[in-house]
């Protein structure tokens, strides 16, 4: 697990720990997030028959971690080809999903984040969800002049991918959003931009 | 008599000023020579006649120009009002706040009537004759909030009460220090107040937080807060930072009196009674530099503030380009002589 | 005034509503309407019996809609310090009363996508409330209400006639318990159950509650406690200047407004925070009986809540 800086703004990802009571163990994992599903799972074999997992490979891809989650047998395990249907299906069970169905979610900070905010829309309160931050350190970054996303920004500053102005990302994160702000960073004197650093690798 | 209603711009050529009387009004935020933080919440009791709390809600000189420019900044971006949807109880406490009190103050502008549900609106200085059924926003040409508070002067954020912890999840804000109402909407207090730097350390936010969490139906409370903008920009918001941010560094030693300003935050908070939701209004006062020297106690003591305050402060407030500067051209205003304590001019 | 703003009332009416409950519809004095509400919330009620002042919130059931009463029910507590045996004693119809503004420690969470309201005996007072807000809001919801026997059954009458189907009744002497684990498991993600009713009721309801896999963020409960009597101390308010003997049958906040300082409250119930209050020494073991304080700083004796705790020894200092 990685220890992140003193953002207030930012959520706290304490680690997934398997709720014993929960009725329904509904588990998104994304890249790396793998390890952490399958640290947690293995010490609660128990609940795997009334577990589902819904997996992205990711930043991952090519390392099996399907394999491996397949391995712990779990009640269901699908496998999605990206972020964005991973998200329509789990939106789809959250519609039909019962209290007693406990959610975790794990893999990196911009996928907790789209995560955590489809789970808020179907009245989940963001304390309830189970949270593991695993692998890049990469930020989803939203422009606050164009309000477009940008996705893995590792540096900063830099170039929104939608409005092309050149943004410096503000330690405060948007769970609404799942996202960090991005700013401009020459508004005061355009054209003066100071080097870019790599700090979210 | 009534208020007599300036036309003025707060963007592009610039026409804001005030008068003499709204200078004498100003809600100058400083008690003593030397920055201090603080919190500062006190009670928001009715204040001497003509200061600006006078009333809860404070209307002023600048209402019709202010609303003008309300208007223009939601017709480019209508993002910065939003509401949601659990938050239409709040909207519809935050209609009768506003206008009871201010029909209630200023009856000479405002005029409401009610029969049951059934309401009826005046406001004469907008041109806006509207009746309505409380409690159905059908009857309205916009959604409750929005429509009332692009009638009165000042952002608003609505803040949903619940797991011990407050929500800002409503909130019209068009004259902000800096701050995104669409990146920070949903956002919980610690959350907002994020990027203040020291205050999170001293646990200013902890105590503040808790002492909101208490605050009871009609006990409002306001605190004062400041910071500076170049130009008498009301929109100085970070949508639009990369339009504005340029105006910083066009202060010279020659222009400081006339493009420095400082602007000065009324702060008020309402317990709302149906939806047990708090409003926090954030009225934004702007003077120029040759305004508030006119006021030579205010012309001794804001050079004293600006030498005294903290780095990480100065950087916070965006001031750093021109402090300096600002010093400068506010000394030849500082014989030296002490102040008088207390905020007021003597 | 620490307490907030207060309303002056007169007692229009007193109902019988059960053996031990009576409902009391209290009128503005001043003619002005009561203000509006949101449900769960509560007055504190402020009683002269006899020179001793006392104060006891209760939770509001209902508004009129033109503000020209509120109504309020109260269980006469055998062995309560007096207030509600002077409501059911000595108050009768036309008496004045003070209460405060309300105020609601107990809100409905309208992020949520249902509501599920269980209440116990009195405790159906603010359920009774949030069951009708609900109702106007035309938000999903269902009432469970455990009651004694029919002849508690007027508050059951008036919620079966506003809710219909959606009120569940169950009667001790017929052996029908709340079963949660019966009704908890198809509810829909995003529900929040609300819960009013005696201590032990409240506790097997969360257990149940979390037993069958609920999030702690959705299970709601609402305590108000009496302040319980003990043995009479000694309290010297050190910024005051002045020493007061709390009595075997009042609380240590009574003692200090008897001593003619105005302290801080809200709730009266030790639930709220706002009489916490720093002590500087107690020579004796602090008894904490409120449920806002953490078990690390009631450990820790340096804080007491005044409405509800007191001290078991001689002499208590607090910073007032």
């Amino acid at each position: 697990m990685t220890t992140l800086s003193d953002i207030k703004s930012r959520p706290i990802y304490a680690g997934l720990k398997v709720d014993e009571y929960a009725r329904r163990h509904l588990v998104a994992a994304e890249g790396e997030g793998a390890r952490a599903v399958i640290e947690a799972f293995s010490m609660a074999p128990e609940a795997l028959d009334r577990t589902t997992i819904l997996y992205c490979p990711g930043g991952s891809a090519g390392q099996d971690h399907e394999t491996a989650l397949a391995d712990l047998a779990p009640d269901l395990i699908h496998v999605a080809p990206s972020i964005e249907t991973l998200l329509v299906r789990l939106k789809g069970m959250l519609n039909t999903a019962t209290m007693g169905t406990r959610l975790y979610a794990t893999g990196t900070e911009g996928f907790i984040g789209q995560v955590v905010a489809a789970a808020v829309g179907f009245g989940v309160d963001h304390h309830s969800i189970f949270t593991e931050h695993r692998g890049s350190l990469a930020r989803r970054v939203q422009c606050v002049h164009c309000k477009g996303m940008t996705d893995n920004v590792t540096a900063t500053p830099f170039t929104c991918s939608h409005c092309g102005l050149t943004l410096f990302v503000r330690d405060h994160y948007s769970r609404r959003l799942g996202a960090f702000q991005g700013v401009c960073v020459d508004a005061e004197e355009p054209g003066v931009i100071p080097p870019a650093e790599e700090l979210y690798k | 008599m009534g208020i007599q209603f300036k036309q003025e711009t707060f963007r592009d050529d610039y026409t804001f000023s005030n008068s003499p009387e709204a200078i004498r009004r100003f809600p100058f935020p400083f008690d003593r020579d030397e920055y201090m933080y603080s919190v500062n919440i006190e009670q928001h009791m009715p204040g001497p006649p003509k200061s600006y709390v006078e009333f809860p809600i404070d209307i002023d000189e600048h209402y019709v120009s202010e609303m003008r420019d309300r208007a223009i900044v939601l017709k480019e971006d209508p993002l910065r009002c939003q509401s949601l949807p659990h938050m239409l109880p709040a909207e519809w406490d935050l209609v009768e706040l506003l206008m009871d009190s201010m029909s209630k103050h200023y009856p000479e502008h405002f005029q409401l009537t009610k029969d049951g549900d059934r309401w009826h609106w005046v406001n004469q200085p907008l041109g806006i004759d509207q009746t309505f059924t409380f409690g159905d926003t059908a009857t309205l040409p916009c959604p409750p909030m929005e429509y009332i508070t692009r009638q009165c002067q000042g952002d608003f954020a609505l803040l949903d009460q619940r797991q011990d912890n407050l929500w800002m999840d409503a909130g019209i804000v068009t004259t902000q220090a800096d701050w995104s109402l669409d990146f920070d909407i949903g956002m919980n207090f610690m959350e907002w107040h994020g990027p203040v730097p020291i205050a999170h350390d001293i646990g200013v936010f902890d105590r503040a937080l808790k002492f909101l969490l208490n605050l009871q139906q009609g006990r409002p409370v306001r605190r004062l807060n400041w910071t500076m903008t170049i130009n008498p920009r009301l929109d100085t918001s970070p949508e639009n930072y990369h339009k504005w941010g340029q105006e910083k560094a066009t202060v010279t030693p020659e222009n400081v009196g006339d493009k420095v300003h400082l602007r000065v935050e009324l702060q008020a908070l309402w317990r709302l009674p149906r939806s047990n939701a708090i409003v926090f209004s954030i009225r934004a006062y702007l003077i120029s530099m040759e305004e508030l020297v006119t006021i030579p106690k205010w012309g001794r003591r804001f050079p004293r503030i600006l030498k005294s305050l903290p780095e990480p402060i100065a950087n916070y407030k965006g001031l750093s380009r021109y402090r300096e500067m600002t010093i400068d051209w506010l000394s030849k205003y500082d014989d030296g002589q002490p102040t008088s304590p207390g905020f007021f001019p003597d | 005034m620490s307490g907030g703003v207060e309303i002056l009332v007169r007692v229009a009416d007193i109902e019988q509503a059960t053996a031990t409950v009576r409902r009391f519809t209290l009128a503005p004095l001043s003619g002005e309407p009561l203000p509006v509400y949101s449900a769960g919330a509560h007055v504190v009620v402020t009683m002269d019996d006899d020179g001793h002042r006392i104060r006891n919130p209760y939770s509001l059931i209902s508004r009129a809609q033109d503000g020209s009463h509120y109504r309020i029910g109260v269980l006469k507590t055998p062995n309560s310090r007096g207030g509600s045996i002077y409501l059911h004693e000595k108050v009768c119809e036309g008496d004045e009363l003070v209460i405060t503004m309300p105020v609601n420690l107990f809100p409905i969470v309208r992020t949520g996508r249902k509501h599920v309201l269980v209440a116990g005996g009195i405790g159906v007072t603010p359920i009774y409330a949030m069951a009708e807000e609900l109702r106007a809001a035309s938000a999903p919801y269902e009432i469970h209400y455990a009651m004694r026997d029919a002849s508690c059954g007027a508050f059951a009458d008036e919620l079966v006639e506003m809710h219909g189907d959606k009120v569940r009744l169950y009667r001790d002497d017929a052996q029908e318990v709340i079963r949660v684990d019966a009704i908890l498991p198809h509810q829909p993600l995003g529900t929040h159950l609300y819960v009013c009713g005696p201590e032990g009721m409240i506790d097997a309801i969360l257990a149940g509650g979390r037993k069958a896999g609920w999030p702690v963020e959705n299970l709601h409960s609402e305590r108000f406690l009496a302040p319980m009597g003990g043995a009479p101390f000694s309290v010297a308010l050190a910024k005051a200047g002045i020493t007061a003997t709390v009595r075997s049958d009042q609380s240590l906040l009574e003692a200090i407004e008897e001593a003619g300082v105005d302290a801080p409250y809200l709730c009266r119930g030790g639930a709220c925070g706002q009489c916490e209050t720093r002590v500087i020494s107690a020579d004796g073991e602090l008894i904490h009986n409120d449920h806002y304080l953490s078990d690390e700083e009631k450990a820790s004796g340096a804080k007491i809540m005044t409405c509800v705790s007191r001290l078991k020894g001689r002499e208590l200092v607090l910073d007032l």
